[in-house]
């Protein structure tokens, strides 16, 4: 320690200033556990992936180098290339509901009512629900014996065959249930977004002749959009790295990226490389998706007061 | 919006529009709770009303056969534990990394604050699944796997963005003078910490151990991979699971996903208000 510190000295400048104050130095005592746990048990683990899944791999041993092998057989694999195609179609499908449904039901509830705490709960009640224990009570409804929303589907001629049985329901059915599940919470940030717009603007736009629309579109839309940002970021990474629903409720049936992941690593363990490949892949377009958000849609970061 | 209460007093038309208003909260609403509601029809009737076709839709005999099955289940009961004592150890501990860290963010100076808190908040848009396989290795070796270690140092580190962010806006809130009163008697920064600003804090801080204990009590992908016996399993594991066990008793099927989301429904309705705010307050900043 004194060793380290006094070059700390001799460098001089920012260090110093760094680690000589007191009150500086408890600061980083402070955030130091926090920091640890977190490249442990998050980037640590990732690099590893990223070596796994550049080697041949299994549970038990490390093998040799292959180079970029596992990642040109997982994408020859049909069983990836179908988890890509419904976590694609479910990310953008359920999300873009989520936003237009949660942003109508916001624009709507926008106002003083009675019976405000009883909708806010209302709103909460599905979001606090474990999702594997949604999937399994939405599962239970779309039963071909007992099912309520398989009878009524069927009996109104909306479906042919059970639900549980054909995979594009099942998709269907997973859009369904996340659109429940999660609506409510994109309404709820979208509707504190809207109360923080102060009254007054609007008033100003309609002594100016704006009619509803025109202020929904000069006022709403822009004084909204970082709200709107945050949301869709949170909804979109959410969506593409679904795992609990498709798992759950299709009873295994239905492939997403996720469950590509976890199927090799955990259950057939005959794929732990190929698995370690996706992991790397939905890493790095996670990523690529949060620096589109924060680049290009100019999504604001800053933590700062 | 403005506009609403101005139409508000028109008279007919605003009348007209109060129904319609209430009528969409109404479906809103019932949208919102149908599948539980649903779901716990489905645990109180006979077998045979659960087969009808067409189904009813009032129960017609009331029965809770079912909840004394899975109560005497041991498994379930065993399960309801290891969902407590997981999601509770969670929460303490990811409460004390949580608020040191915060603290420190929210009102001491230096210079790598920007970096640190992107790091932490940068954990919330990881993918937990890429690191399954490197982290079901570590925890192998180590002999974690199994225990319920493996599921709480997991859940803490991914709880723990929403923790600290809640918290650094909670400390933010509160007022400067008396730390720094304390400061001037001679305290040292920890001690400011500990003896004025949590008790201070206290109310954010409940709100975050919610926010917590949710979101430990809800994860699956972890325990799922980490946990393997019935003896460390947690509920969001076991009930699932209960579809094959209980293959054609949809009932108790139906009673165990009820008896999971009570305590969460119950929490909703008596702290709802902390938990909006709690929401909301990352993303709006206003």
């Amino acid at each position: 320690m004194t060793t380290a510190s006094t070059e700390k000295k001799r460098r001089g400048g920012l260090l110093r200033e760094e680690f000589g104050n007191p009150e500086r130095r408890t600061a980083y005592y402070m955030v130091l556990p926090a920091l640890l746990i977190i490249l442990v048990v998050a980037f640590f683990p990732i690099l590893q992936a990223v070596n796994l899944s550049l080697r041949q791999a299994t549970v038990a041993v490390r093998g040799p180098f292959v180079g970029l092998e596992n990642y040109s057989e997982m994408f020859q694999n049909p069983d990836f290339m179908e988890g890509l195609t419904n976590t694609l179609i479910f990310t953008a499908v359920s999300v873009t509901l989520e936003f237009f449904i949660g942003l109508v039901i916001a624009l709507a509830i926008n106002r003083a009512f009675r019976g405000r705490g009883l909708v806010r709960a209302a709103v909460l009640v599905p979001w606090a629900f474990p999702t594997v224990i949604s999937a399994v009570m939405w599962r239970l409804m779309f039963q071909d014996q007992v099912g309520i929303v398989n009878y009524v589907a069927n009996a109104i001629g909306l479906i042919s065959q059970p639900i549980l049985s054909d995979r594009t329901l099942l998709l269907v059915g997973v859009i369904l249930v996340d659109v429940w599940k999660t609506t409510p919470f994109v309404a709820l940030l979208l509707l504190a977004g809207l109360q923080t717009i102060p009254g007054d603007v609007y008033e100003a736009a309609r002594v100016d002749g704006a009619n509803v629309w025109q202020r929904f579109l000069r006022i709403t839309l822009p004084l909204l959009y970082p709200t709107i940002l945050v949301a869709l970021l949170f909804r979109t990474l959410d969506a593409y790295r679904v795992f609990d629903l498709f798992w759950a409720l299709s009873n295994r049936e239905l492939e997403s990226l996720s469950t590509f992941v976890y199927e090799g690593v955990r259950v057939s363990q005959l794929q732990f490389a190929q698995g370690n490949a996706a992991s790397v892949f939905i890493f790095v377009t996670a990523f690529l998706i949060a620096i589109f958000f924060i680049k290009v849609l100019g999504m604001q970061t800053s933590t700062e007061e | 919006m403005a506009s609403a209460t101005a139409t508000g007093r028109a008279g007919g038309r605003g009348a007209l529009n109060s129904a319609l208003f209430y009528v969409f909260l109404f479906l809103f609403v019932l949208v919102s709770m149908f599948p539980l509601i649903w779901v716990f029809k489905m645990s109180i009737i006979t077998r045979a009303e659960l087969f009808a076709a067409p189904p009813t839709i009032l129960p017609r005999n009331p029965t809770g056969q079912e909840y004394t099955q899975i109560f005497s289940d041991p498994a379930f009961q065993q399960a309801l534990l290891n969902s407590a004592i997981i999601s509770g150890v969670t929460t303490v501990i990811c409460l004390f990394f949580g608020s040191i860290a915060a603290y420190s963010i929210a009102r001491l100076r230096f210079r790598f604050k920007s970096p640190v808190m992107t790091l932490i908040l940068a954990i919330s848009f990881f993918p937990a699944v890429a690191i399954i396989a490197p982290l079901f290795l570590q925890y192998s070796a180590v002999g974690l796997i199994d225990t319920y270690w493996a599921a709480i140092i997991s859940d803490v580190v991914f709880a723990l963005p929403i923790t600290v962010w809640l918290l650094v806006a909670f400390f933010r809130e509160l007022p400067k003078d008396l730390e720094e009163a304390a400061k001037v008697d001679g305290a040292t920064t920890i001690q400011a910490f500990r003896k004025v600003i949590v008790p201070l804090a206290a109310p954010g801080v409940f709100t975050t151990a919610i926010l917590t204990f949710i979101h430990a009590w809800n994860e699956f992908l972890f325990a799922t991979t980490f946990l393997f016996t019935p003896e460390t399993q947690p509920v969001t594991v076991v009930i699932p699971n209960f579809a094959s066990q209980y293959t054609t008793d949809y009932g108790a099927q139906a009673a165990a996903a009820v008896v999971v989301t009570v305590p969460l429904v119950i929490m909703v309705l008596i702290f709802q208000r902390r938990i909006v705010s709690g929401l909301t307050a990352g993303a709006v900043k206003g």
